[in-house]
């Protein structure tokens, strides 16, 4: 799976959804870059997930527009300059909030599957 | 966060995004050589995954919501490099836009000025004008508004309470004593007036109510401008005496210069005037009365109080106050007739103005043809349409503001040159400035044409498809013809309008100018006299002051004739009084009307008026002997049609006796050239001051004026008439001097106005529209140019080429003129409603106009016609 949008529309709201609460998911152990978030989810997905730039810069534009993360510019541990993002209190609540929702979302599914594979049988 | 701050943010945070894109990108490309790819490799694979930088960025800018300040920036950017790159396009469209708008401004500044601004005292929403107002009657010269009686006033005053009411009345006079006497313009007024306005005295103090009773010691302010002239600005003036109609004067203050109604120089306390007139509930002595609403009152509530004022005078004086109520209204500027003529004149620049937009329209959608190709290219590489449609309205809104500011730039130019020019001075003049409302104005201008010539190419912007016009190579001009036309038609329609319009008031301007006026203008001195106040009480004495000026003024070399007249022709003033031919006098409103005129034997030599029938006044005719009267060939014609109306008698509101018809002279245009045709009151007679009653004869010597016929230029003999006629005491003054000629000429000074006007809002109009039309056929015959190759090889003559290239022309040409034809018969009925002496449609002018403008815009169109016909079928072939 690719998140990529090139517009915003009611189609992708899902997968920017998805998007904002990888990305915040990923900065609940830290601050981190822009390449860093990337980075991480797709080793976290085993490179199943591959941010494109495209969609990442945007997605964190809109997350601090919403005030979910804060930017401040700081060193890396190779001594160059980076934009770090940090969770806002206001992030963390929107994470389990998205959590919450993603789950429900993941079972739901998960029952319809199950159901088409054995009509008629319920748990 | 404000609009500025967030502009100022918007260039930091440019430069992080790009920062923190390139971060990104060594990061990844330090990963990839980290994992063994070579550097040169890393970074290429670095750079596509990232994408396009400038797609990211642009991405990022719609998550932030701040892309609109970019695009904004970019096609202002953008915008400036296409108008640098074609200078002429940019001159074209920003001088064309510059005069419509400035000449658009110009009027609205003066129309702002005059017509809306409010009157120019404190909290001008509080003043209310009073009139007295009858029921049933309405009496055509005044409607049913009637200026106050003294009485009436006196008691509105004392009894409505939200309304604080003051009273003035004109009453002019010659002040005297030290220095030149001099006539000046002068208010009688309650003492409460200048209070009630909110004008504070600059010095002393204003009229009293101690001052405003009869009898009281004569009390003066006097203006500014008196105290300039007479006094020097002295302080000591306050206190001193200035003597006015030969009465002492004390001087308690003077009034700021912007106190100014009818330019009065000296106000008295209008109870001070003792003439039994003042005294009369029945009496309509000019008394002009304003108010202002108490805190609280509003003016329902003050109308109320004086309807119950009005019914309850009419219970008690029912002889004078019958029918008769009170109206009060709020207070405006009295602007006279100028309201039609700066209405007229906004048509005009309006539609100058619409032909600047159609024009720059025109260039714009040419241009946005020719640039198909490029736009095409930009649609192909991802920019989206609304991003192109915003780029059209930038640059119209550049356009359209630039020239709106070079159009205020004009205005500010212009505007003062334009008021010094009005005919007559432009009441309120002091009041036309450019202020915000102004420049509120002139930016909405701006805009809206900016929208209405963006319109043009954004409405071809959607219909737009990037293939057809890449492969097109840039030739393609179908679509855009059709709109071409249009704009081609409607610039010839509004030119036409314009065009026809200067040429009917042209017309208008020729007929009147050769009508004859019924005198002889030529060599004729008017001016207003007043004879020493100091006599006025003694009609004897003021009798023997007049002779002896027509004696002295005789004496005078260069002096043919002398006479005395209280209405000159063709000046503001006239004396309308009811007659009948037989008892009974008949009802007072369905009495005829004529214009009475009291004048001394030599008139007729001095007017040069034709003696039709009869005789004229001679110095047998004195008080005692058979009052006599001469009428005009007007009255002659329809009071006695056939009869020989010599002997006959008249009965007129002047005196309880008949007057018998001596004489019949020609009509003369008192009304003015234009104006006298459709003057209600046509009728005139003569009759001689020697027979006007004692009783009268004061009041009638305030209105008198001295007409002069002269052998040399009448203006040389001012000074020494005025020299000469100054009486024993020097206090006899002539004022208001003018020649004849010069009043005539002053009656159609509108029109005058009016054609210059017009003629260069015509000329410029159809300028516009040649360039328009130049412009059009230009490009249009420009993007052909490998179609006429094309039929040139199969034979087509240079002669075929002009001639099909014309006649697309032509075919435009004559559908607007057919268009402007009708708007303009429909422009000449609105002409005729607001234009005195209009005359009628004139199929010649009418055609004449027509053909110029058919004429010019065909030439306008041959020049790139006959260039199309010169292309080089070879060349324009091989352009393929």
């Amino acid at each position: 799976m690719t998140l990529h949008s090139s517009r915003p529309d009611a189609r992708t709201d899902l997968l920017h959804g998805t998007l904002d609460m990888l990305i915040l998911r990923t900065l609940q152990w830290g601050p981190q870059h822009g390449y860093a978030i990337g980075q991480t989810i797709r080793a976290q997905s085993s490179d199943v997930l591959q941010v494109e730039a495209g969609s990442l810069y945007p997605g964190l534009q809109r997350l601090a527009k919403k005030g979910w993360v804060t930017a401040k510019w700081g060193q890396t541990e190779a001594n160059q300059r980076a934009k770090f993002y940090r969770l806002t209190p206001e992030g963390k609540k929107q994470l389990l909030r998205e959590e919450s929702r993603w789950n429900e979302l993941v079972q739901a599914i998960g029952r319809v599957m199950k159901a088409a594979l054995a009509p008629g049988t319920e748990e | 966060m404000t609009w500025l701050r967030r502009l100022l943010r918007h260039a930091e945070m440019e430069d992080q995004l790009d920062r923190e894109l390139r971060f990104h990108l060594e990061r990844h490309t330090a990963d990839l050589i980290a994992r063994g790819v070579a550097p040169d490799d890393a970074r290429r694979q670095a750079r596509l995954e990232l994408g396009g930088p400038e797609q990211v960025k642009e991405q990022c800018r719609d998550a932030r919501g701040t892309r609109w300040v970019d695009d904004l920036r970019q096609d202002v950017r953008y915008v400036l490099r296409t108008l640098r790159r074609r200078p002429g396009f940019a001159a074209v469209a920003l001088l064309t836009l510059a005069l419509g708008s400035g000449a658009t401004t110009v009027i609205f500044t003066v129309m702002h000025g005059v017509l809306f601004k409010p009157v120019p005292f404190a909290d001008p929403a509080t003043l209310v004008k009073v009139d007295e107002q009858t029921k049933g009657i309405v009496d055509y010269r005044w409607g049913d508004r009637w200026a106050f009686s003294y009485p009436n006033f006196l008691d509105c005053q004392r009894d409505v309470r939200s309304l604080d009411m003051a009273a003035f009345r004109y009453g002019g006079g010659t002040v005297s004593g030290s220095g030149d006497p001099e006539f000046v313009d002068a208010l009688q007024v309650s003492a409460n007036l200048m209070s009630v306005l909110g004008v504070a005295p600059i010095a002393g103090r204003s009229l009293l109510p101690e001052d405003d009773r009869p009898g009281a010691a004569p009390a003066a302010v006097i203006s500014q401008a008196l105290w300039q002239r007479r006094f020097g600005g002295a302080p000591s003036a306050v206190g001193a005496t200035v003597t006015f109609e030969s009465m002492p004067y004390t001087i308690v203050g003077v009034a700021p210069a912007t106190f100014t109604i009818r330019g009065a120089d000296i106000l008295t306390p209008i109870a001070q005037n003792p003439r039994p007139f003042m005294r009369l509930r029945g009496a309509h002595p000019g008394i002009s009365v304003w108010a202002r609403l108490r805190p609280g009152a509003t003016r329902a509530a003050a109308q109320a109080e004086l309807d119950a004022v009005g019914r309850n005078l009419a219970a008690h004086y029912p002889e004078s106050n019958a029918n008769r109520g009170f109206i009060a209204e709020p207070l405006r500027p009295d602007v006279g007739g100028v309201r039609p003529t700066l209405w007229l004149l906004m048509g005009a620049v309006a539609l100058v103005l619409l032909i600047a937009c159609v024009n720059v329209a025109s260039l714009l959608l040419a241009r946005a043809v020719s640039q198909d190709r490029e736009v095409a290219l930009r649609v192909a590489l991802g920019a989206g349409r609304g991003r192109l449609v915003r780029q059209h309205l930038t640059e119209s809104a550049v356009l359209g503001i630039s020239g709106g500011t070079l159009g205020v730039g004009l205005a500010a130019i212009g505007v003062q040159p334009f008021v010094l020019l009005w005919p007559g001075g432009l009441p309120g003049a002091d009041r036309v400035q450019l202020d915000w409302s102004v420049l509120a104005f002139a930016l909405g201008v701006s805009l809206a044409c900016g929208f209405l010539f963006g319109l043009a190419p954004v409405l071809r912007a959607p219909s737009q498809r990037p293939d057809p016009a890449l492969r097109a190579g840039g030739r393609s001009v179908t679509g855009s013809r059709q709109l071409h036309s249009v704009f081609i038609v409607a610039e010839i329609a509004l030119a036409m309008v314009l065009l026809v319009s200067a040429g009917m008031l042209g017309r208008t301007l020729l007929r009147l100018s050769s009508v004859d006026p019924g005198v002889n203008l030529r060599n004729v001195l008017t001016s207003r006299m007043a004879v020493s106040p100091s006599i006025l009480s003694d009609p004897g004495r003021v009798r023997a002051a007049w002779q002896t000026v027509i004696d002295r003024g005789h004496r005078v070399p260069g002096v043919r004739a002398i006479a005395m007249v209280d209405t000159v022709p063709m000046r503001a003033g006239n004396n309308q009084v009811g007659y009948w031919t037989a008892p009974p006098e008949p009802e007072r409103m369905q009495k005829p009307l004529a214009l009475a005129n009291s004048v001394t034997p030599e008139y007729l030599d001095v007017m040069g008026i034709p003696l039709r029938r009869g005789r004229f006044f001679d110095d047998h005719d004195r008080l005692g002997s058979e009052p006599v009267v001469v009428i005009d060939e007007v009255m002659a014609q329809r009071v006695f049609a056939g009869q020989d109306p010599l002997g006959k008698r008249l009965w007129t509101d002047l005196a309880p006796e008949p007057l018998i018809v001596v004489g019949v002279v020609g009509h003369v245009r008192h009304w003015g050239l234009a104006a006298d045709d459709r003057a209600q009151v046509r009728d005139q007679f003569y009759y001689p001051f020697a027979q006007v009653p004692d009783a009268n004869v004061r009041r009638w010597s305030e209105l008198m004026s001295i007409a002069v016929r002269t052998g040399v230029e009448p203006l040389s003999l001012v000074e020494t008439l005025r020299h000469e006629l100054r009486g024993p005491g020097g206090d006899q003054v002539l004022y208001a001097t003018a020649t004849l000629e010069q009043l005539a000429n002053a009656t159609l000074a509108d029109q005058r106005f009016l054609v210059v006007l017009f003629g260069a809002f015509a000329a410029l109009a159809m300028t516009l529209a040649c360039i328009g039309i130049y412009g059009v056929q230009a490009y249009l015959t420009g993007q052909r140019v490998s179609e006429f190759g094309v039929r040139m090889a199969l034979g087509a003559t240079a002669r075929d080429v002009v001639r099909l290239v014309l006649g697309e022309s032509a075919r435009m040409i004559a559908a607007g003129a057919l268009l402007g034809a009708c708007a303009a018969w429909a422009a000449e009925r609105v002409l005729q409603r607001l234009v005195e002496g209009m005359i009628d449609t004139e199929l010649s002018t009418f055609g004449a106009m027509v053909a110029i403008l058919v004429l010019a815009a065909l030439v306008a169109s041959f020049v790139p016609a006959r260039r199309a016909s010169r292309v080089d079928a070879m060349t324009a072939l091989r352009q393929e």
